[in-house]
């Protein structure tokens, strides 16, 4: 770096004839990369991961993306695959009835935590105790990021949010819940991991997962929950550079990022 | 001092996509991504300028949630000085 000009810039677009493009502006199954959603947002980047893994298990043709109520709502329009929406927390119930009536088609959940935890936990320990055949995806930031960022269930103890400005307290807005620790816990479930987005590195470790989760549930094993989390700079108070390590160092310490149970042969 | 550097890669940017949001800078090993600090796109946002050393690691691509990046591998090593050699 040290003996590097800061004159000498590459132009933009030049790009000599023989080069092998190895990444491109619209990614695999998203017709329109532009969206409204807040600057250094994860949610994009782990739908594109839920994308790439279907285009490598070859399902665009034969999936249905259930989705919940949340900012990631915004970016279903975007994706190049069959979506149906669902009410607040529903989006496994609604799932559960696309699976069972058209048991060829792989069909998937994206909701927040927000919408998984706080307005339909119900749903979603159902339909994992009921061993449904979905795959449902949490995108855990641990706000409510399209009403204003306040706290949600998944909240960590000391982090902030707009009713938490001093921190998450146990003793005034109780402890956290582990999600994908609850659901890993019951019978029936045949795929539990929880991923990030904060780096490039967990990012291909969170499409790997998806992939499992996808093959675990066409193989017919039973429920499979990947829980991925994600950046929300503004509900967190954080510039949007210093969202990754914060992602590291305050969500990540209490919703481990690995794979909790995997019936995958 | 060094007129040319061998690169391996490169990155075509598309700056008006970009809401300035830092992600790539960390991201970007060899450390070649910078901001700019004077100039902003249409919608007022800086933005990242790739500086010669691209490796094609494609660690920008995979994590910039505006789709900003597209990356060019060079099957041999190039020199940039101006242009491409």
């Amino acid at each position: 770096m040290t003996n590097r000009p800061d004159d000498l810039r590459v132009v933009p677009g030049e790009v000599p004839d023989d080069a092998t493009l190895v990444a491109d502006f619209t990614p695999t199954l998203v017709d329109v990369g532009a969206h409204h959603l807040c600057p250094g947002c994860g949610e994009p980047v782990a739908i594109r991961a839920v994308m790439d893994a279907l285009a490598l298990l070859d399902l665009a043709d034969r999936c249905v993306a259930v989705f919940g109520i949340g900012c990631s709502t915004a970016f279903s329009n975007n994706l190049d695959v069959e979506v149906l929406q669902a009410l607040h927390g529903r989006a496994p119930s609604v799932a559960t009835g696309v699976a069972r009536m058209r048991p060829e088609l792989a069909v998937f959940t994206i909701q927040g935590d927000g919408d998984m935890a706080n307005e339909g936990l119900q749903e979603v320990l159902h339909a994992a105790a009921r061993g449904e055949r979905i795959v449902c995806i949490m995108l855990n930031n641990g706000v409510f990021g399209e009403t204003g960022g306040h706290l949600t269930v998944t909240t960590t103890v000391g982090q902030r949010t707009k009713n938490t400005l001093e921190g998450r307290d146990p003793a005034q807005h109780g402890h956290p819940m582990q999600i994908a620790e609850l659901v890993a816990g019951l019978q029936g479930v045949a795929y539990v991991a929880r991923g990030a987005v904060n780096d490039a590195g967990n990012v291909a470790r969170t499409k790997r997962m998806i992939v499992d989760a996808f093959t675990v549930a066409r193989q017919g094993l039973g429920f499979a929950l990947v829980e991925v989390l994600t950046m929300c700079p503004t509900g967190w108070f954080v510039p949007t550079d210093e969202a990754p390590a914060y992602l590291a160092d305050t969500i990540a310490s209490t919703h481990r990022v690995g794979v909790l149970r995997s019936e995958l042969p | 001092m060094t007129d040319s550097i061998p690169v391996r890669g490169t990155a075509v940017i598309d700056t008006e996509a970009c809401k300035g949001c830092d992600l790539c800078i960390d991201a970007c090993k060899p450390d070649v991504l910078v901001m700019t600090t004077d100039r902003t796109n249409t919608r007022g946002y800086r933005f990242p300028e790739l500086l010669a050393g691209c490796t094609a690691c494609r660690a920008c691509a995979d994590v910039c949630p505006d789709f900003c990046f597209q990356v060019h591998r060079f099957e041999t090593p190039r020199q940039w000085n101006g242009a491409w050699s």
